[in-house]
């Protein structure tokens, strides 16, 4: 059977299937997206976690490291009631639409990018501090530097994240309801086929999924490879 | 801190607008993992669509979930198969009407060795009765759905309290339920529409058939405007009648899996 699923999966590549490339897009839009949009708050809510010192930042770092692992359904759950018509946030009517999608994967992906990126801001303080001492500069201005230098690092968190997002299954499912043609995801699509009884066609799915992520983790290593470099 | 929240909301709505924007003309139905899994929908949504132009996005799930997706407000209209439960929806004022649609039934599936000897059973109950004296695994949906709700009747049905460590609940759709009883070789109740469509059997083979309290009638709920203003009701009125139409009616009955008819539409 599993050499039945390789040649699923490389008849729904080689025949560039329609549904199967809206499925894919979709996928990655949503997990783009939401990884984005997480890193865009998550990095700079990490590094300020790692420069200042307040009260309660034990319990944020404890937090955030412990949401690194909450389960996908539960953040779908939260995200569902929230969305929900019944909900708080219901007149937007979000609910079975891939923004819904987009909101459950940032709360999975955003724990994850702030606890990474304060532990890797954090590591390279301790190597500037003196400089940034002799410099006088304030925190927030350091905020930047830190951030910029460590982006090498960050691009590894990055891809955690975007491994987080396009591998979870529970969430989308929850507040997309893996509508044909509208929220219908590679991973839901696995789990739809899976309760068919047609294993050789889900596991040829999973496999078209590996491979994405895969190609998009090798271009990320390319990419931070030819910057180094460039560095010298 | 501002500036990227206005930034998220933008990315967020941005992409709300791109699907809406394809698609005015849809309504969001609620219905059970039988219909979607035997490719039903597939069948008989583009000819609703040709006749109106209204797209009809299903959400799939067990028939007690999908009534709380009713509840909160959140699908138009339902597809379903519990009349008692959907008959009480209509009481407490959630649907403004409910319409017989169709039926099919509920089958025994059990490994092909048939160990209980369900196979010489003359009825349901005894069906149930026999795999309960003789305790072979029994792989039970336990997810609250219409066919769950239904099993549960049959046990009652029986005279046996279903517990004991043959007796597994295991909280999922009929797809997996049927994928977790071919890897255990158990005893299960199916909808027949997703064991005929099911690719994974192994060793399970239709053991019993054909009991009248096997029937399984799927009903079609109209939700109220009165409980959640902001519904579709036109547009899920438009479907409501469909399915009852000659025209919906004649679709349901040309849907085969294999050259076997799954639904039987009975629209009075």
């Amino acid at each position: 059977m599993e050499s039945n699923a390789f040649y699923v999966a490389l008849s729904l590549l080689l025949n560039l299937d329609a549904t199967l490339f809206q499925i894919v897009a979709l996928s990655l839009q949503v997990s783009l997206l939401a990884v984005l949009i997480a890193a865009v708050l998550g990095f700079p809510l990490g590094a300020a976690v790692a420069l200042w010192h307040f009260p309660g930042r034990g319990g944020i770092i404890v937090a955030l490291n412990a949401l690194m692992g909450l389960p996908p359904v539960v953040a779908g759950l939260t995200v569902y009631l929230l969305l929900s018509r019944a909900g708080p946030l219901g007149e937007w009517g979000l609910l079975f639409t891939p923004s819904a999608m987009v909101i459950a994967q940032v709360v999975l992906v955003l724990p994850i990018l702030a606890a990474l990126s304060r532990q890797k801001v954090e590591e390279l303080l301790g190597e500037y501090r003196e400089q940034f001492i002799s410099l006088g500069m304030s925190r927030s201005r350091m905020m930047p530097t830190l951030l910029w230098d460590a982006r090498f690092a960050l691009l590894t968190v990055l891809l955690a994240g975007f491994g987080r997002a396009s591998a979870e299954v529970g969430a989308v499912m929850m507040v997309g309801g893996n509508i044909d043609g509208v929220t219908r995801v590679m991973t839901t699509a696995i789990v739809l086929e899976t309760s068919k009884g047609d294993l050789p066609l889900a596991l040829g799915l999973g496999i078209v999924l590996l491979a994405l992520v895969m190609l998009i983790n090798a271009g990320a290593y390319l990419l931070g490879e030819a910057a180094k470099r460039r560095i010298g | 801190m501002k500036t990227t929240c206005a930034l998220i909301l933008a990315g967020v709505t941005s992409m709300g607008l791109a699907a809406s924007a394809f698609a005015d003309d849809y309504i969001t139905l609620a219905s059970t993992t039988s219909t979607e899994n035997s490719g039903l929908f597939d069948a008989i949504l583009p000819q609703f669509e040709n006749a109106t132009g209204i797209k009809v996005r299903v959400v799939a799930v067990g028939t007690g979930q999908a009534f709380e997706i009713a509840r909160r407000g959140d699908a138009d209209t339902l597809l379903v198969h519990d009349t008692a439960g959907e008959q009480r929806f209509v009481e407490n004022g959630y649907a403004s009407e409910r319409a017989d649609v169709m039926y099919n039934d509920f089958v025994v599936i059990g490994p092909t060795d048939d160990p209980a000897n369900v196979r010489d059973a003359k009825n349901a109950a005894e069906a149930f009765a026999a795999i309960a004296e003789a305790e072979e695994p029994f792989a039970s949906r336990g997810d609250d759905s219409g066919t769950n709700r239904a099993e549960l009747r049959l046990w009652e049905n029986a005279g046996v309290e279903p517990n004991g460590s043959w007796y597994r609940e295991l909280g999922s759709g009929m797809g997996p339920t049927l994928n977790t009883a071919a890897a255990m070789d158990a005893y299960v109740m199916s909808d027949r529409a997703t064991w005929v469509a099911f690719e994974n059997r192994q060793n399970l083979t239709l053991l019993f058939e054909g009991d009248e309290v096997l029937f399984n009638q799927y009903g079609s709920l109209l939700l109220s405007e009165e409980k959640h203003p902001h519904l579709k009701q036109d547009l899920a009125e438009q479907w409501h009648k469909w399915l009852v139409s000659e025209q919906g009616q004649q679709a349901i009955a040309d849907f085969t899996v294999d050259g076997q008819q799954l639904f039987f539409p009975n629209a009075r």
